[in-house]
């Protein structure tokens, strides 16, 4: 099995894959978090009915397989609103939401999690909403979100495996190509996997540094 | 100045304060007792806007507190309050809790605020706790910090919620010494309490609180000594 046909530019295409996962979960961790925040927030803030329709929405995005949500997207954008929009941004755009509604749903559970005494206190030493937000609300409510937020970016990464269905060539559809040509599918998918270890395992030992940095006692 | 007038407050179908009449002048020290439900602990929250009420007034060196015009985060600076759970802000050092509202509120400069902070600390006898998380302090610290936090702030009044009553017993008496300084040292306070001990020493004058009504209020060798309601009569004698 180890007797391969590989070359070391098939192998270069393995690494711009790794690239490609890397780059396409980045933005929509990045942006999707962003969203997360904010939706999280407003949903805490607002209460459940209030924030009725931003749930549903959040909820669609949670409840639709990937895979789905991707082709349609696409074929959305393309078809029907006909605009000439790579599938690389497709691809992020849907990603993005993807990430927001897992993330706003931790968001919320994290702000739940604030001791409403410890706020209180803040208030009545006489800091605004927003100050209480900053200093107090945000700092704790992270600390308990921090965990499940690693897990998402690191589903998310593998998640995105599925953006080959709009064109994207990441790591997961660079082996597919290679398995095709070199019909070497164990080989290959040994590889693949040992790839995305290597680009997941630092992202998990940081949120583990960080959680311990955090931990003030 | 505090005065209180004809103060009405609900929580749902539960009135929990039926028309309270109170002043509170500069430098007196009030203390409040009452079974739990008499809605002493209700009034203090109400003073300072933390909860809003249902009619009446409540006036602050005149300032009506539940009026909207009123700016509430203005208000809190002059009226610091202390509540029985400490809740302490538990990612920042002792010395950061104390300096953080009188940088971000005050507007202070970093070294003003640390040496207000330290002042404060040492003045409640946590000088030597500066650097340390809150998680490892006890109760009776964790409660000394918080009033040090208040008082760095500069208020005119300190209300005091039953700051002793989540605390280990052994904890009690560093809690109240502190709360004696304080009361020596002219400060405005109200503290509602269970201790009774306490409440004789320290107050000019005590109020007694049943069901929302403020029963009696008096000097306290008056109130302990004559009280003159079944109800007071009934307490004193079930804390005693």
């Amino acid at each position: 099995m180890f007797d391969t046909a590989m070359t070391a530019k098939d192998f270069w295409m393995l690494v711009q894959g790794a690239g490609m996962t890397l780059l396409v979960t980045a933005i929509s961790v990045a942006i999707g978090s962003v969203l997360g925040v904010i939706f999280g927030i407003f949903r805490f803030q607002a209460g459940p009915w209030w924030a009725a329709p931003v749930t549903f929405v959040l909820d669609i995005c949670r409840s639709v397989p990937l895979l789905i949500q991707l082709s349609l997207a696409f074929a959305f954008v393309t078809v029907v609103l006909k605009l000439r929009v790579s599938g690389f941004a497709v691809a992020c755009g849907v990603l993005s939401l993807y990430t927001a509604a897992y993330c706003s749903e931790i968001v919320r559970g994290a702000m739940e999690a604030v001791p409403p005494n410890t706020r209180r206190a803040a208030r009545s030493l006489g800091m605004s909403w927003a100050q209480d937000m900053r200093y107090i609300a945000m700092p704790l409510a992270s600390r308990v979100a921090l965990p499940s937020w690693i897990g998402l970016a690191l589903g998310v990464m593998k998640d995105s495996a599925l953006v080959y269905v709009v064109q994207v060539t990441e790591l997961m559809k660079s082996t597919k190509d290679l398995i095709t040509r070199l019909n070497e599918p164990l080989f290959l998918l040994l590889l693949c996997g040992v790839f995305y270890f290597v680009i997941s395992f630092p992202v998990a030992r940081f949120g583990a540094w960080l959680e311990k940095r955090w931990s003030n006692d | 100045m505090i005065e209180i007038e004809k103060v009405r407050k609900s929580f749902g179908p539960l009135e929990v304060l039926k028309g309270i009449d109170l002043t509170v002048a500069k430098g007196e020290v009030l203390t409040v007792i009452g079974g739990s439900g008499s809605g002493k602990s209700t009034l203090l929250t109400c003073i300072n806007g933390l909860e809003p009420i249902d009619s009446g007034r409540i006036l602050v060196d005149g300032v009506e507190v539940h009026a909207k015009s009123t700016n509430l985060n203005k208000l809190r600076e002059k009226i610091g309050i202390v509540f029985q759970q400490w809740n302490a802000f538990p990612h920042l050092t002792v010395l950061e809790n104390v300096m953080l509202a009188p940088r971000k509120v005050l507007g202070r400069a970093k070294d003003e605020a640390e040496a207000e902070a330290v002042k404060q600390l040492k003045h409640v006898g946590l000088g030597e706790k500066l650097s340390v998380y809150p998680a490892r302090l006890s109760g009776g610290q964790q409660q000394r910090m918080a009033i040090a936090r208040a008082l760095a702030m500069g208020p005119s009044y300190m209300l005091f919620d039953e700051v002793t009553s989540a605390l280990d017993p052994m904890l009690v008496g560093e809690v109240l010494d502190t709360l004696r300084m304080l009361a020596s040292e002219g400060m405005t306070m109200i503290c509602v309490t269970h201790e009774m001990k306490f409440a004789r020493e320290v107050s000019d004058r005590v109020a007694f609180f049943h069901q929302g009504i403020m029963a009696e209020i008096a000097a306290p060798e008056e109130l302990f000594g004559a009280p003159k309601t079944a109800e007071l009569q009934k307490f004193l004698a079930a804390t005693h």
